[in-house]
Formats: structure tokens, sequence, C-alpha cells
């Protein structure tokens, strides 16, 4: 009796789900392609400004709360912000409760409406970056001036 | 891989490991717990909710390694058709669809405090649910059969289309924009975890990977036990 056949259908069973597998990825990446833009879950402020999205459209937008820009008042709970992607700007408006995390040079993700100039948030997130570190830690890497808050640490884990 | 197909041999080698992994189980949990809950600083920006991390973390890293595993013995099932391949893929699933419910769990809990909700619709987020949902699409199709040769085959297919989910939950957040930040530990230039947080996450990894091959090897030693109680009850004569 000859192993030939026995072997030869175990190949070609290996070739299919391999060649499934191949097939299937293309497949996939094909379609999560041309869903970009359903599938992010928030745009920077340049896409925003290159998209032109009416005032009827809920979107997200997210970016870094700019340095300084945070204001409060005057309606209660009112506070308004901008958000900056280092090239574009884009003020906020927002009542309601801010997360804990929200503070000025960290990361947010806005949800609302763009009216004129001024996004209208109804819902405003924290995002937080990928840094871990104790606060002796972080506060000598920026006495250093090594690091700057929301990048990534240099020469970090070596 | 094909010496250790041979079920008697491949059960004789879990009954040696389960002990000791059963003790690392408890251990590495057990001083994981101690570091990373006591003795381990709290983070700059998040303060001690940074804890959560430490199940967080390990829970969603077992997650994919249960689902390659599950992968893995279902290619092997499928080409090879060794029946120890398919009780397996049985055995990952549901350990794999706990660790997956408890990074979501967990996750969500740190999200609540952190980012300011419990669930957001980002890539990273969905595609994690996904993989909950393969796992029990797994479970739920492996038994729909009543010939368990079939089933395992169904499950097999299953569970190989599930694996185009493994790249994008791992690269969904350098992909496209999220809300869950971006990749920590496995990045191109190294951990951006502060080494005083990285020795407790590594040790509950360590713990929960444990945890995960002591309920596969205890699964795939009850599913053989109840695979042989079969056929030697379909081969008594009937009554």
């Amino acid at each position: 009796m000859s192993r030939r056949p026995y072997r030869s259908r175990k190949n070609r069973r290996l070739a299919l789900v391999i060649g499934g597998l191949a097939f299937l990825g293309i497949a996939v990446a094909l379609v999560l392609t041309a869903f970009q833009d359903s599938v992010v879950f928030f745009f920077s402020p340049t896409d925003l400004a290159a998209k032109e999205i009416g005032p009827d459209r809920r979107v997200r937008v997210g970016g870094l709360v700019e340095e300084g820009s945070v204001t409060r008042g005057p309606g209660d709970g009112e506070i308004r912000f901008l958000v900056t992607d280092g090239n574009t700007t884009l003020p906020i408006r927002y009542v309601g409760v801010l997360p804990d995390l929200f503070r000025e040079g960290q990361g947010v993700v806005a949800q609302g409406r763009l009216a004129g100039g001024t996004f209208e948030a109804d819902e405003v997130l924290a995002k937080h970056d990928e840094n871990y570190m104790p606060p002796e830690v972080a506060d000598a890497l920026k006495k250093q001036g090594h690091w700057e808050p929301g990048k990534p640490m240099p020469g970090s884990g070596s | 891989m094909h010496r250790f197909a041979n079920p008697t041999r491949f059960l004789r080698l879990a009954n040696a490991l389960l002990p000791w992994l059963g003790v690392a189980a408890v251990g590495l949990l057990g001083y994981g717990l101690w570091l990373g809950l006591l003795n381990s600083p709290a983070d700059y920006q998040q303060g001690e909710t940074v804890r959560i991390m430490y199940v967080h973390v390990p829970a969603a890293w077992v997650a994919l390694a249960g689902y390659s595993t599950l992968a893995l013995a279902s290619a092997a099932f499928l080409v090879w058709k060794h029946p120890l391949a398919d009780l397996a893929a049985r055995a990952a699933s549901p350990v794999g669809a706990g660790f997956t419910a408890i990074a979501l769990v967990t996750g969500a809990l740190w999200g609540q405090p952190m980012w300011g909700t419990w669930w957001v619709w980002d890539a990273r987020l969905t595609s994690v649910l996904v993989l909950f949902f393969l796992y029990l699409g797994h479970m739920a199709l492996t038994n729909a059969f009543d010939d368990p040769e079939r089933g395992g085959k169904a499950g097999a297919v299953l569970a190989l289309v599930g694996v185009v989910n493994l790249p994008i939950i791992k690269f969904s957040v350098d992909w496209w924009n999220t809300l869950h930040q971006p990749a920590s530990v496995l990045r191109m230039g190294g951990s951006t975890i502060d080494p005083a947080m990285l020795t407790p996450l590594f040790v509950m990894a360590g713990g929960y990977f444990a945890v995960f091959a002591v309920a596969l090897l205890l699964r795939i030693r009850a599913l053989y036990a109840e695979r042989r109680l079969r056929q030697l009850r379909l081969s008594l004569p009937d009554a």
C-alpha cells in the first residue's frame, strides 16, 4: 500500500485552509478600506474641515485640548476650549460634566454638530495616551525637557 | 506535534503538568495582585485607577491567545483530522469566552472613570465584542450536530474564518482613530509603561496564562473522558 494518496489529501486540505484564509483576509481588508470613514471613531479637526459636514450631521471630533484655551461660562456648566491636531484648531462649546481625565494638553473626543465655526458638543470623552508612569517620573522627564505629555516617551522600555 | 496527537501520551503529559501549572497560577496571581494593588505606584494621569490595568490587560492578552489556540487546533483538525485537536478546540472556546468577558467587563469599569463612558463603538471595543461572539458561536455550532465529527468540522471552519478578527483587534488602534489608547507594550520602539508598573503587569499575565492552561487541560481531559464514555456506550449491545 502506498502512502502517497493519503499524504496528498492532507496537503490539499492544508493548501485549502491557507488559501481560504488568504482570500478571506484580502476580502476583509478591501471591505474595511472601503468603509474607512465608518470605522474611525472620530475625525481630526483637519479631516472635518476637509469634509464640509453640514450642521444636521452628528459627528465626533478628536484631538488635544490646547494649553490655556479652556474657559468657563457664561452659562451654567458651559465650557469652551480649542481642540487641535497640530495643523487645524477647532473651537468647541460644551454644556455638561467633563470626565476626570479632561485636562489641557490631553486628548479628548467630542460628539456633536458643527454650527458655524464652532463645534457644539453634547458629549465629551477623555482619551488617555499610551504612557503609564509614576508622577515623579513624569515630573523628572518634563523637567529635563525629554518628553512632552501626549506623546510617546522617548527611549522608553530600553 | 503528531507525537502528542496520541491521547494516552497527551494525557500523561497533561496530568504531569497540571499540578505545577496550578501552583504557578495561584502563586503568580497572588504575587501579581499584591504587587499591582499594594506595591506599585499610582499613575501620573490616572491615579489609582491605573490598577485596573493589571486585571484588564492580561485578560485581553489571554482572550487573543485563546483564540489563536482555538484556530490552531481547528486547522490541525481540518487538515490532519486528529480527534484530539477537535477536543482541544472544543475545550478552548468557553475558556477563551470567559477571559474575553473579563476583558470586556474590566474595560467598562475602567472606561467609566477615565474616558467618561462604559462603552463606545470604536474599532477596538467592537472587534473584541465580535471576538466574544465568535467564541459563543463556536460553542453553539460545535454542539449543534448529533454527529460530533460534523459539529467539530463546522466549528473549525467558523473558528478559522474568525481568525481575520485577530489582526483587526491588535492593529485597530493603529489603523483607525479609536477612543482606546494605542498599544503600550507590544509596539515599535519598546514599551511606554514604567518598569515599576510593567513588572506587576507581566506577573499577572503569567498568572492568567497559567489559569488558562489549567482550564484548557482540565477541559480536554474531561471531554476525552466523555468521548470515551460515548464510544463505550455505543459499543454496548442494546439491552
